[in-house]
C-alpha cells in the first residue's frame, strides 16, 4: 500500500508533462508548418536554418582539413574528381615527359615513335574506365564541406574530439527531433491528400471542382515539402507550364515530383502501383484527371502516345509532368516516355532541377536502397536544398525529328542546371561523335611525330 | 529501431562490402583499401546497366572517353581473357590493380608473390596491348596495327612502315624481326613506369 502511494504523484506528474509537451508540439506544428503550408506563406525559418547550418559545416570542414594537413594526407572529396586524381596535362606534354625519362638521347634526335608512347593512351583509357563524367556529380566550385552526416564522410580518420561531439549532437537532433517531426508531417500530408481528394471526387465536374482540387493538391504537396525540409528556390516563374503543354524535367530523385507539384498543378503520368502508392494514385485521379497506366499498357507505345496526346489537346486539362528518364525503377518505362513525349507535338516546357549536395545527398541508388530506406535517409538529413529553373517553352521545329528535339531540350536543361549533358542515353547516335573525337586525338599525336620527322629530314 | 537508424545513417559502405564475395581475398591480392573497393564496385554497377553482375565489351564501349581513345578497343580487350565474353567484378578489380602506384614501404619478401602493381606487371600489361595474338612477341605487323590505330588518317602508309622499321631496328636485339618481352623491357628500362602507368587514387 505504501509503495503504491509513493508512485502515484510521480505518475501524475509524468502524465501532465507528457500532455503538455504533446499539446505544445502540435500547436507549434500547426502554427509554424501546416497553416503556412495551406496558404502558401513562409516564415523564412528554413532560410535561417540553412544559413546557420552552412556556418557550422564550414567550421567542420576546416577542422578536418587541418587534421588532414597535420598528417599530410590527401582528402577524399566526393563530388570532385571521383575516385582518382587526374592531372590536366596535354597529350604532347605527357608523351614528351615519358620519352624524356626513358631516352638516353637528346630529344631532338630521338626516334619518331617510342614504344613508351602507348603508356599515355593506356593510362587515359584506364582512367576513363575507372571514372568519367557519366557518374553524376556537381561542378567543382561547390564548397566541399562536411555536412555532419556519416554517410557523406569518407575522411573518418581526421575527426577531432570536438567534431565528434558536434556530430553526436547532430545525430540526436536529426533522429530525435527532426525525423519524428518530418514523419508526422509526411503522414499528415499524405493522409490529407487521400481524404480530401476522395471527398472532392464526389463533386460534379466544373470550375469549382478544378479550383478546389488545385488548392488541395498544392496544400498537401506543400506539407510534404516541409516534411522533407526542402528549401526550394524557383527561378523564372513566368515560364511556368500552361495548360495543354508538357512539362519535361530532369530526374534525379523521386522527390522531384513533390518539388515541382508544390509550385504548380500538373497532371501526373505513371504506372499504377500497388499498396500505399496505389491508394494515393486512385484517390488523386478522382479529383482531377491524372494519367495512370496499368502495367500491361505501359509496353504499348501507341496507347501511351494516344492517351498523352488526347490529354494535351484538351486545353482545360492541366499540363502533363513527364520525366523522360522515368519515375519508375523499371527501365522499360524510360524508353516508352522518352520518344513518346517529344513526338506528341505540343509545346514543351523544360524545367531544370538542381540539388545542392551540401545538406543532404538526394540521389537515389535504387539498387542500394529501397524506397522506404531512401525516404528515411532524406528525412534524417539536414535539409534538401534545390533550385528550380523554368525554361522558356520549346516546340519541335521543321525538319527536326523527335530524337533531335529531345536532344535540344536536354541540352537546354543541362546548360541551365549546370549539369553535365549526359542526361539521356540510348537512342542517341553516338557513332559520329566518337569518330570525330578519336580523330582529334590522332591528329594531336601525329603532329608530334610527323612534325619531328620533318625536322629530321630538314637537318 | 536504433539499429535501423544506424544502418540508415552509416549509409552503404559496410553493406556494399558485404555484398562482394571473397572481398578480403581480393583486397589482399590487389592491395586496394575497402574504400577503393567500394568506389570500384559502385563504378562497376554503374557500367553494368543491365545489372547482370558481369560486364561485356559493349558496357565498356559506352564510356565516351574510352570510345575516343585511339587504342580504346585494345584496352577493353585487356579485360577479357581469351575466349571469355564477360568480366566479373573480381577480374575487373584485378586488372585495375595493375594501375595502383607501387607501395613504397612494402618490404621485399621473396616468399610472397609479386604484387600485381609492380614494374614487370605494368610492363606486361602494356606489352599485351601491342601483342594481340599473345605469342610473346610484337611482330612487325602487330606494331603496324598499333601505329595505324594511333595515327589512322594522319600519316601515309610509307611513313607508318618507316616508323615501324626504325622502332624494330632499335629494340630488336636478337634480330628476329620481332620484339620480345625482354627486348621491350630493355628498351624501356629508363622510363619511370610507376609514374606513367599508375593512377593515383584519392584516399
Amino acid at each position: 500500500m505504501g509503495l503504491f502511494l509513493d508512485f502515484n504523484p510521480f505518475d501524475n506528474l509524468l502524465c501532465i508533462l507528457l500532455g503538455i509537451s504533446f499539446t505544445v508540439w502540435f500547436t507549434l506544428l500547426l502554427v509554424f508548418i501546416i497553416v503556412p503550408a495551406i496558404f502558401g506563406v513562409s516564415f523564412g525559418i528554413r532560410q535561417l536554418y540553412m544559413k546557420t547550418l552552412l556556418k557550422i559545416f564550414e567550421w567542420a570542414t576546416h577542422r578536418i582539413e587541418r587534421g588532414a594537413k597535420d598528417n599530410n594526407h590527401l582528402l577524399y572529396k566526393p563530388y570532385s574528381n571521383g575516385i582518382i586524381a587526374k592531372e590536366p596535362t596535354s597529350l604532347e606534354e605527357e608523351i614528351k615527359e615519358i620519352r624524356r625519362s626513358g631516352s638516353n638521347r637528346d630529344l631532338d634526335s630521338a626516334s619518331v615513335f617510342e614504344m613508351s608512347d602507348i603508356f599515355y593512351f593506356c593510362r587515359q583509357g584506364v582512367e576513363s574506365i575507372m571514372d568519367d563524367e557519366v557518374t553524376k556529380r556537381f561542378s567543382a566550385e561547390e564548397l566541399e564541406s562536411w555536412n555532419l552526416l556519416t554517410r557523406s564522410n569518407y575522411n573518418f580518420q581526421h575527426i577531432s574530439l570536438r567534431l565528434t561531439v558536434l556530430w553526436g549532437l547532430g545525430v540526436v537532433i536529426r533522429y530525435g527531433f527532426l525525423l519524428p517531426l518530418r514523419v508526422t508531417l509526411a503522414f499528415t500530408g499524405v493522409g490529407l491528400l487521400v481524404v480530401l481528394t476522395s471527398i472532392i471526387g464526389f463533386l460534379p465536374n466544373g470550375r469549382m471542382k478544378n479550383f478546389l482540387s488545385e488548392q488541395v493538391h498544392l496544400m498537401c504537396y506543400r506539407i510534404c515539402v516541409r516534411a522533407l525540409t526542402a528549401i526550394i528556390t524557383y527561378h523564372d516563374s513566368e515560364n511556368k507550364p500552361k495548360n495543354g503543354g508538357i512539362c519535361v524535367a530532369n530526374h534525379t530523385s523521386p522527390i522531384d515530383v513533390i518539388i515541382l507539384a508544390s509550385d504548380g498543378c500538373y497532371a501526373m503520368v505513371g504506372q499504377i502501383h500497388g499498396g500505399l502508392m496505389g491508394v494515393i494514385q486512385k484517390s488523386m485521379v478522382k479529383a482531377c484527371p491524372h494519367i495512370w497506366f496499368e502495367r500491361s499498357e505501359v509496353k504499348d507505345r501507341h496507347l501511351v502516345a494516344k492517351r498523352l496526346s488526347d490529354h494535351v489537346e484538351d486545353k482545360t486539362k492541366l499540363p502533363i509532368l513527364i520525366f523522360p528518364e522515368g519515375t519508375c525503377i523499371n527501365n522499360t518505362s524510360v524508353m516508352m516516355f522518352k520518344k513518346g513525349s517529344f513526338e506528341i507535338g505540343s509545346t514543351v516546357y523544360p524545367v531544370a532541377i538542381k540539388y545542392d549536395p551540401r545538406f543532404g545527398d538526394a540521389f537515389w541508388n535504387s539498387s542500394q536502397f529501397g524506397m522506404v530506406n531512401y525516404l528515411l535517409r532524406m528525412m534524417s538529413s539536414w535539409a534538401i536544398v534545390c533550385s528550380v529553373w523554368y525554361l522558356p517553352p520549346m516546340s519541335r521545329e521543321e525538319g527536326e525529328d523527335a530524337v533531335q528535339f529531345a536532344n535540344r531540350v536536354k541540352a537546354a536543361i543541362a546548360r541551365q542546371g549546370g549539369l553535365v549533358d549526359l542526361l539521356w542515353d540510348g537512342g542517341l547516335k553516338r557513332g559520329k561523335v566518337k569518330d570525330t573525337f578519336k580523330e582529334e586525338q590522332q591528329k594531336l599525336y601525329s603532329k608530334m611525330l610527323v612534325g619531328t620527322q620533318e625536322d629530321r629530314s630538314r637537318s | 529501431m536504433l539499429l535501423f537508424c544506424l544502418s540508415v545513417e552509416m549509409g552503404s559502405t559496410n553493406s556494399t562490402l558485404s555484398k562482394i564475395p571473397n572481398v578480403e581475398e581480393l583486397m589482399q591480392e590487389t592491395g586496394f583499401t575497402p574504400a577503393h573497393i567500394v568506389r570500384l564496385y559502385d563504378r562497376f554497377e554503374a557500367l553494368d546497366k543491365e545489372k547482370t553482375g558481369h560486364l561485356r565489351p559493349q558496357d565498356f564501349g559506352a564510356i565516351n572517353r574510352l570510345a575516343m581513345n585511339p587504342i580504346g578497343d585494345r584496352i577493353i580487350g585487356a579485360f577479357f581473357s581469351p575466349g571469355q565474353e564477360t568480366v566479373d567484378f573480381h577480374s575487373f578489380v584485378r586488372i585495375l590493380a595493375h594501375f595502383r602506384p607501387a607501395d613504397k614501404n612494402r618490404p621485399k619478401d621473396p616468399s610472397m608473390p609479386e604484387p600485381v602493381n609492380n614494374r614487370t606487371s605494368k610492363l606486361k600489361f602494356a606489352f599485351q596491348l601491342y601483342d594481340q595474338d599473345k605469342d610473346g612477341k610484337i611482330s612487325r605487323a602487330e606494331l603496324l596495327q598499333v601505329l595505324r590505330s594511333m595515327l589512322e588518317m594522319q600519316v601515309t602508309e610509307e611513313q607508318l612502315e618507316s616508323i615501324a622499321d626504325r622502332t624494330i631496328q632499335e629494340a630488336d636485339l636478337d634480330k628476329d624481326d620481332a620484339i620480345s618481352f625482354e627486348e621491350f623491357r630493355k628498351s624501356l628500362e629508363k622510363v619511370n613506369i610507376d609514374h606513367k602507368m599508375s593512377i593515383r587514387f584519392l584516399r
